[in-house]
């Protein structure tokens, strides 16, 4: 099984979709797909549930819902661009990029370093504002793998 | 400014590290130094123990407690959310430049710890310095009751006599217009305080190493290890097991309708049943047995090895400065305080002795050459007359720090003096703490001030000689611009 971050199969670079419930829905479908989450319902509810603590919206139009999850089998990026915009919460309005990160349950910590890799990069203006130029799906999916390769 | 920072958030996994990316980034722009550790999913790299004894300030960005906060202890500290971190890092670290600006402590370093933490590789932290955090988690909760109990006793030895202990139980006989009746009291009081010890330093062990759910088999543990007589050596390893039962029960996967009440109500009663099975049944009998032969192979020295042990026991109060080698020499004279025997009370004396020298010794030699120590270590240099005086080997921490290889053989030269000495005088001390303040409770005072004044100028000296010897090559070390000692050796 192919064991990268993200792969091109998990990047939509035109997700519609009325809220961010149906966002995550939506990429978390390409993780099933993709063989990365085995339960769809089982991983949906986790990520439902971290939203609730504390919205992950945050500014710039960014949203990162994520979760740690025994239907996770490997850590996995899925990525969506809403032309839209959909809200998650944050207080300058709706997300245009969407991350969703998968974390396996009980994952050692070499396996999340590449997690932690891809937050600290959610922080830096370069790189969002790649993902929001960026024009093929393989060419977004590079780029992370790029950047959050040690 | 120098900043240390710890971010964590519920889910270890994104928040954690965009606040750290957020902070480092903003720490640049105002050209501050930051390091940062993060307390996620991917391992933490712990911030080194120069890093936080060199810090200005504290900032802690996070959503669920922060492991090692007593690390921090006496820094000045701001606190914040991830979510105040991520976005606007900037205005946290202006927070905490006030912080700094508004603390004017000098020296302010007994709680930080001397030793290096390895620089830790991968994101892994050696198994000894993890033990060695766990141990000291313990201990640091364990010394308050320390504290209370022991002065305690102490005052109520002060006040009603060395038979006190053989008074009448208060709850059957307590009489308010005599005075060995309010001592009586005062030591049932402080004698309750030393029955938590074992068991709080068990359970924060475990506390240490698997959190929450850790803590009652950690302290029925430690307790179960009182029961049989196994002592400080019996918590110690009970509350070890309580960590590693309760680490390994978390990783068994349970269905999700079970995962709420895991660590409430699953975790503590399984892994305390594990534990008190093991420390009952399995190990209970051979610890006591270890403990009573470490105990009375300590106490049957006597004569000219009283003057021995005394060397032995002050060696290890100066060897890691309150570490764990320290406490295991402090903890073996506090535990023989409630015996009330002479050779106990000999050894607590040279004990606490020993334990000034180190803070005193390098007073004294930054004082009378200064030339000798860093600005940072002569302002040390105050704070350390009060800690060796009160007993706090700590305070030679920040000299130890900077210059371990010539400062610590030095104070466990002169502690381990101090310690020979106040046996062979056969100096006594009835409370297990408080330094000069406790003088007076000290049998033959006048030999044990000299005890401790030689020891002192023994410390003192070899740490000055060391220090002479070797400048050349500890200034091309740490790159100190030491005016005052550019002269003799260039």
């Amino acid at each position: 099984m192919n064991n990268e971050l993200i792969t091109a199969d998990l990047v939509d670079l035109d997700l519609r979709v009325p809220d961010r419930h149906a966002a995550v829905r939506g990429l978390a479908e390409r993780l099933v797909t993709a063989g990365r989450v085995t339960d769809l319902e089982w991983f949906v509810a986790d990520v439902a549930e971290r939203e609730k603590q504390m919205a992950t919206g945050m500014r710039g139009g960014i949203g990162i819902p994520h979760c740690r999850s025994a239907a996770v089998t490997a850590p996995t990026l899925a990525f969506g661009r809403c032309p839209e915009g959909v809200d998650f919460g944050a207080e300058d309005g709706p997300a245009r990029l969407v991350f969703l990160i998968a974390a396996p349950e009980g994952g050692d910590s070499e396996h999340m370093s590449v997690l932690a890799a891809l937050a600290r990069r959610l922080v830096r203006a370069e790189f969002t504002r790649t993902l929001l130029e960026a024009t093929e799906p393989s060419e977004i999916a590079e780029y992370v793998r790029r950047e959050v390769s040690p | 400014m120098r900043v240390v920072a710890v971010t964590a958030c519920p889910t270890g996994i994104a928040h954690t590290y965009m606040a750290a990316e957020a902070l480092e980034q903003a720490a640049v722009e105002r050209g501050d130094e930051i390091s940062v550790e993060t307390q996620g999913s991917a391992g933490s790299e712990p911030l080194s123990t120069r890093e936080v004894h060199e810090a200005d300030v504290v900032v802690l960005a996070a959503d669920v407690g922060v492991n090692g906060r007593e690390r921090f202890a006496g820094k000045p500290l701001v606190e914040g959310t991830v979510k105040q971190a991520v976005e606007n890092a900037a205005e946290l670290l202006r927070r905490a430049a006030e912080a700094a600006e508004a603390d004017t402590t000098v020296g302010a370093a007994p709680q930080t710890r001397h030793e290096e933490t390895p620089e830790p590789d991968a994101g892994h932290t050696g198994a000894a310095t993890r033990l060695r955090q766990w141990l000291m988690t313990g201990v640091s909760y364990m010394i308050p009751f320390v504290a209370a109990g022991g002065l305690l006793i102490a005052l109520s030895f002060a006040f009603g006599g060395y038979r006190i202990t053989e008074a009448p139980d208060v709850t059957e006989h307590f009489d308010p217009a005599t005075l060995t009746s309010w001592a009586a009291l005062v030591n049932q009081i402080g004698t309750t305080a030393f029955d938590f010890l074992v068991p709080v330093l068990a359970g924060f062990v475990a506390y240490a190493m698997a959190d929450r759910p850790a803590l009652a088999p950690g302290f029925v543990g430690g307790a179960a290890a009182v029961s049989v007589g196994a002592g400080f050596l019996g918590g110690l390893v009970a509350g070890l097991l309580a960590g590693v039962v309760v680490g390994g029960l978390r990783r068994v996967p349970v269905p999700r309708v079970m995962a709420g009440i895991m660590p409430v109500v699953v975790l503590p009663l399984v892994g305390t049943l594990v534990v008190g099975v093991l420390m009952f049944v399995v190990l209970g009998t051979p610890l006591s047995a270890l403990m009573t032969a470490l105990t009375d192979w300590l106490n049957g020295l006597g004569g000219a090895n009283a003057v021995l042990l005394g060397a032995l026991l002050g060696g290890m109060i100066a060897s890691d400065l309150g570490g764990p080698v320290n406490k295991v020499a402090y903890t073996f004279a506090v535990g023989g305080l409630t015996t009330g025997s002479d050779t106990a009370l000999q050894i607590m004396a040279a004990v606490m002795g020993a334990g000034m020298v180190p803070p005193l010794a390098l007073a004294t030699a930054a004082t009378v050459r200064a030339g000798l120590f860093t600005a940072a270590e002569r302002d040390s240099a105050r704070p350390a007359w009060l800690l060796g005086a009160s007993f706090i080997t700590e305070g030679a921490i920040p000299f130890a720090a900077t210059d371990p290889l010539r400062v610590i053989p030095s104070m466990i030269l002169g502690s381990a003096g101090t310690g020979a000495l106040s046996m062979l005088f056969g100096a006594t001390l009835r409370a297990p703490h408080g330094g000069l303040f406790v003088f007076p409770l000290v049998g033959k005072p006048g030999l044990y001030a000299l005890a401790v004044a030689l020891g002192v100028l023994l410390a003192a000296l070899a740490v000055t000689a060391a220090k002479s010897f070797a400048r050349e090559g500890a200034r091309a070390l740490d790159g100190d611009e030491n005016a005052e000692s550019t002269t003799a050796a260039a």
